[in-house]
């Protein structure tokens, strides 16, 4: 009984901490812990929504479930949280507890994934630029070809796309293209999906090298596929990165993508953002003080190559 | 004969009790240590019921397996199975929310009907039917599509979006607004299931040869129950539960999808024995089953509510639960028999 008693009153006391007075609380409905990325996202969130921030974060992990993310969503207007983020696990099905929030008057804000609802339903989302990201890359690919007076040659470019479909592919693809079609002498011999795994990405470049003997620039829509590329170049007996024959890059820019371009392997990556904390932040405050706020907001991404000092940055990142 | 029956039935009423006893006891917890957070509100009950409707139709369903001595852990995966055939009938194939639900409940029989067939009259292991029915649901919603579909049909979604108001034990919440408590058509459709299931197996000739054919084939053999049809019955209600269940789910989702539902076969069946449904056959309740739902949804609600819990919790929590009612029932169990030797 005396057990029993002490594990009430530590759960009591847990339960205590959490009515703190004067704080906007913030029910955040995440997607789960499957990536590096996710982690970073969700550790931004932790980081931002904190008591001296004035802000009271409530963390629900979905574990990948939509219906657990619905739960929470309920939840959390039951519990009368001021604001609502939730990161979808999948795009579609939210209408109905999306509905009862808003009958509760609670603003939702979406981050990384869009949802397929009615605007009214949701008051902004916070994601990252895929199209942007691609023309990003593609004005880079410009200045280094620029530097190293090849502007005018012609350049031969395959592309290893990510999950067809998948909205960081479509951006991308569309991005890159929006920069290759301004260049008459760039090329694009071929584009397959790497499926935005390694070995996949791995394979494709070994037909691609097979069929295409003289390319010139390797487009990766993710990190983990131009690992597979830098791998199957070098079996080839090719060599790549900023002293190679072969010019190669990617997006996301996780920590492996640093250790790659610290190799000499990889030109340059170009970031996805995952700290979509303090954009929130932003939107909440500006709703407080009963201010406007954009319906889609872009969060800042840049990109990083060998020329800067990647050792320092690596040691900034959070993924 | 008599005695051992009337044993059977104290022994399968105390652990209901307990399961309900366990349930009271952590929602009345709740409602006193998240008083400050609304935990007492209605509306927050009626939300388990809404979140958790399609699992008492299933755990229903499961536990009227299990009574017969099998298991059944094609559930899940046939969900999403059912989610995907509504999705595509009624977005790519422009067939009406009516007729795809009752495409559903058909494919739900028939899938029973096979499932049935096969442990019933080849005499297979149901965990390997079902794990091959589990399997080939699954895959069958990649083939279907492997994009996630959005609902949009209007009836449908009118369903979906249906709230049912109480017209008592409204609130205005913080932000000046008028709330009704309400709770949305699958909860009675799962209710109405709940009631019947129980009517069926408590008072029903039909649903007492369940309970016979799982306790002693032997002595069920000797009461001329055709114990091989009584299984196959089994799974065909599963089945049929289980298309149910799929619609009440989908109903909550409003979308199609391959990764729905996993592991919600093991949910249901974790529910079961927490209702005291033993895997051994011949004990089981569905009342049980429904609070055995009611308590992973109120563990969720609990873990949930603070937010400064991992949700991994919820797992710890139901896995603790589910070994102290296997314990709790095989010391009943061996007290059963002792009482049986002398």
């Amino acid at each position: 009984m005396k057990k029993v008693v002490a594990v009430l009153l530590a759960l009591m006391m847990v339960a205590g901490m959490v009515y703190a007075e004067d704080l906007i609380t913030v029910g955040y409905a995440q997607v789960g812990a499957e990536s590096d990325w996710r982690m970073a996202n969700t550790k931004s969130f932790q980081d931002t929504f904190t008591p001296e921030n004035g802000y009271q974060l409530i963390f629900d992990d979905a574990q990948q479930k939509q219906e657990n993310q619905i739960r929470a969503i309920r939840n959390f207007i039951q519990r009368e949280v001021d604001y609502i983020v939730v990161a979808p696990v999948v795009e579609t099905g939210w209408e109905t507890v999306l509905q009862e929030a808003y009958d509760a008057g609670i603003p939702v804000i979406l981050s990384d994934r869009m949802m397929d609802v009615s605007d009214e339903l949701y008051v902004a989302w916070v994601g990252g630029n895929f199209v942007k990201e691609g023309e990003t890359a593609g004005h880079w690919l410009e200045d280094y070809l620029e530097k190293q007076g090849r502007a005018d040659e012609d350049i031969n470019i395959v592309t290893l796309q990510g999950t067809i479909g998948a909205s960081a592919q479509v951006g991308r693809t569309e991005g890159f293209g929006n920069i290759l079609a301004q260049h008459d002498n760039w090329h694009m011999l071929a584009m397959q999906t790497g499926e935005f795994t390694q070995a996949k990405g791995q394979e494709v470049m070994e037909s691609f090298l097979h069929s295409y003997p003289d390319i010139d620039v390797v487009v990766c829509e993710n990190d983990n596929m131009a690992f597979g590329a830098i791998d199957a170049i070098k079996a080839a007996g090719r060599t790549c990165g900023p002293d190679g024959d072969i010019i190669i890059f990617s997006f996301d820019a996780v920590r492996a993508a640093f250790d790659a371009m610290i190799a000499g392997d990889l030109n340059a990556a170009f970031e996805c953002n995952p700290l979509h904390g303090p954009r929130v932040a932003e939107i909440i405050q500006k709703l407080e003080n009963g201010e406007s706020v954009d319906k889609i907001q872009y969060v800042d991404e840049t990109y990083f190559d060998t020329t800067m000092d990647l050792e320092a940055i690596k040691a900034t990142r959070a993924y | 004969m008599n005695l051992l029956g009337k044993k059977k039935l104290n022994q399968n009423s105390f652990l209901l009790i307990v399961t309900i006893i366990l349930f009271f006891a952590m929602y009345i917890f709740g409602c006193i240590v998240f008083r400050d957070l609304n935990f007492g509100r209605f509306q927050v009950f009626l939300n388990l019921m809404i979140n958790n409707a399609a699992l008492i139709v299933i755990a229903c369903g499961m536990t009227i397996v299990m009574i017969t001595g099998g298991i059944d852990i094609s559930v899940g995966s046939f969900v999403a199975l059912s989610c995907m055939m509504l999705a595509n009938m009624m977005e790519n194939q422009g067939v009406g929310a009516v007729q795809a639900v009752l495409i559903v409940l058909v494919t739900g029989v028939v899938f029973g009907i096979v499932q049935g067939f096969l442990v019933a009259y080849l005499n297979i292991q149901p965990f390997i039917v079902t794990l091959a029915g589990m399997f080939f649901a699954r895959g069958m919603t990649a083939i279907i599509s492997r994009d996630m579909i959005a609902i949009k049909n209007e009836l449908f979604t009118s369903w979906a979006q249906f709230r049912i108001r109480f017209p008592f034990g409204g609130y205005v919440n913080r932000r000046g607004k008028v709330i009704d408590p309400y709770i949305y058509p699958t909860v009675v459709i799962a209710l109405v299931i709940l009631v019947i299931t129980f009517i069926i197996l408590r008072y029903s000739r039909f649903g007492r040869r369940f309970y016979a054919v799982g306790g002693s084939e032997q002595s069920s053999l000797l009461m001329g129950i055709n114990i091989r049809r009584t299984r196959f019955i089994a799974y065909v209600i599963s089945g049929f539960y289980c298309a149910i269940g799929g619609i009440l789910f989908c109903l909550n989702t409003c979308s199609g999808f391959v990764e729905q539902a996993k592991g919600f076969e093991m949910d249901a069946i974790a529910s079961a024995v927490i209702g005291g449904t033993l895997l051994t056959g011949g004990v089981g309740n569905v009342i049980g089953s429904f609070f055995g739902v009611l308590i992973k949804g109120t563990i969720e609600t609990l873990i949930n509510f603070p937010g400064v819990l991992s949700s991994w919790w919820v797992r710890i929590a139901i896995a603790a639960l589910l070994a102290f009612f296997i314990i709790l029932q095989s010391v009943l169990g061996s007290k059963k028999e002792k009482g049986a030797r002398a």
